[in-house]
């Protein structure tokens, strides 16, 4: 349980990241909060050669307004996030998905930006990018280009940044009046991996489910769109006709793998479970305030 | 670029300067190269808590922290925190709830409780629990530390316990 040997350099800035990254060679490593990669390298899952320490860098921190959005430095810690005032004004599932990731000293210390590059097919925050319709900021030494959270997780722990390209910001457009969005997961110990998690959010102001939104966690190599079971409820008051319709459009939504938790035809059944929890959720839930 | 790190921090309010290897991690540096055992290595890979410190205020898993990052920073151990009278109280409730059987996971339960009441200072059962959740006790004396860290915090606001 101790990590291979490897070196360890500290960028003072975001230039001088790009350069020691180039420098380091094809081995090398970034590091920011380090939750995920440190227990990696505890299992000698990941061999790297030098980790390139970028959790100081200014350039990548800060929650902060930018027009219709809320933009989140990559280096944003979950607890920062959970704390962001901005954040729970105008992205409040965001603060909802916070006590679900982890635990309180894992929370310290795990960034957003973390988070989405290793891109765990159980964690909370890629799945509420693509409900949320995030777009990620990515740069690399050459410049910065934007991704759609719906194209940016690629396969199990895979994702669209291309070598030495990082994350250095995500931006999540503010909550729509009349909007509700809600997440829901089912872990054996509370913070725990889930084995199965949904992110549902809809227009509820004409008392119906409008432009409904509804992605899986943990039951799939990425997040999941169900978009038969989207399809299923549009339009539609969240009651039983538009659950039993969803429920059924779930089976082809899904083709979840067995894990460590259990059989294919368990997750399916958690999933269809969190599904009618999420719609009662969305059913009752206040609206979200005005941005 | 080097598998050594000059690395210089405080811990428990002494300055310490050491070489250290890059891949050590904050448990190792604190038990092995300056000789404060209270940090207990449990699964050193973030399950168990039993690792917790505090870095910079902060509750952290020490297993998950490389001690090559934490340049500058100020590091509490429990030994710092119970030389400094700190947590005094909760210490006692534990030992008077018989909260801590073998003792593994109790510097991790202690400095997470500690948390919890530094920003809830009258937590329910259930906040606890949550609190507590990343803190394994393989002795599952979980409900004597529930009523130890509920005992301390009435206590501390002058109340019977809820």
């Amino acid at each position: 349980m101790k990590a291979p040997p490897f070196a360890y350099v500290r960028a003072a800035s975001l230039p001088e990241a790009f350069r020691l990254w180039a420098e380091a060679g094809p081995e090398a490593r970034l590091l920011a909060g380090g939750q995920s990669l440190l227990a990696s390298l505890a299992f000698r899952l990941s061999e790297p050669s030098t980790l390139i320490d970028i959790s100081r860098l200014a350039e990548l921190k800060g929650v902060a307004r930018d027009g219709d959005a809320v933009r989140v430095g990559a280096l944003t810690t979950h607890a920062e996030l959970g704390a962001s005032e901005l954040v729970r004004q105008h992205v409040p599932l965001l603060a909802k998905a916070v006590p679900l990731i982890a635990h309180p000293a894992i929370r310290n210390r795990g960034t957003i930006g973390g988070s989405l590059a290793f891109a765990d097919p159980a964690a909370e925050l890629p799945a509420c990018c693509v409900a949320l319709g995030a777009t990620i900021v990515a740069r690399t030494a050459a410049g910065e280009r934007r991704i759609p959270a719906a194209q940016f997780f690629t396969g199990l722990y895979a994702t669209a940044l291309a070598r030495h390209e990082l994350i250095a910001a995500i931006e999540f457009p503010n909550a729509k009046p009349g909007e509700r969005a809600v997440i829901l997961e089912l872990a054996r110990r509370s913070g725990d991996y889930a084995m199965a998690g949904i992110v549902a959010k809809a227009d509820v102001s004409r008392g119906t489910l409008d432009k409904a939104s509804l992605v899986f966690f943990g039951v799939g190599e990425t997040p999941v769109v169900a978009k038969g079971a989207m399809a299923a409820v549009e339009g539609k008051p969240a009651g039983a006709e538009a659950l039993n319709g969803a429920q059924v459009a779930l089976e082809a939504d899904l083709d979840p793998p067995a894990d460590q938790h259990g059989s294919p035809e368990m997750k399916r059944h958690l999933a269809r479970v969190l599904l009618a929890r999420a719609l009662r959720h969305l059913a009752l839930q206040p609206e979200a305030r005005a941005a | 670029m080097s598998t050594a790190v000059d690395l210089s921090l405080t811990v428990n309010g002494e300055r310490v300067t050491r070489r250290i290897e890059a891949r050590r991690h904050l448990i190792d540096f604190l038990r092995l190269d300056l000789g404060f055992m209270g940090t207990h290595a449990g699964c050193e890979h973030g399950m168990c808590g039993a690792c917790t410190v505090r870095v910079d205020g902060k509750i952290v898993r020490g297993c998950l922290v490389l001690a090559a990052s934490l340049e500058g920073a100020q590091v509490e151990t429990i030994e710092g925190v119970s030389d400094s009278g700190e947590i005094r109280d909760l210490q006692d409730a534990f030992i008077a709830r018989n909260a801590c059987q073998c003792g593994y996971c109790t510097p991790g339960m202690l400095l997470t409780a500690a948390d919890l009441l530094s920003f809830n200072p009258r937590p329910s059962r259930a906040e606890i629990r949550e609190h507590l959740s990343g803190n394994y006790c393989r002795c599952t004396g979980y409900h004597a530390i529930v009523d130890a860290v509920a005992a301390t915090a009435a206590k501390r606001s002058g109340g019977a316990g809820r």
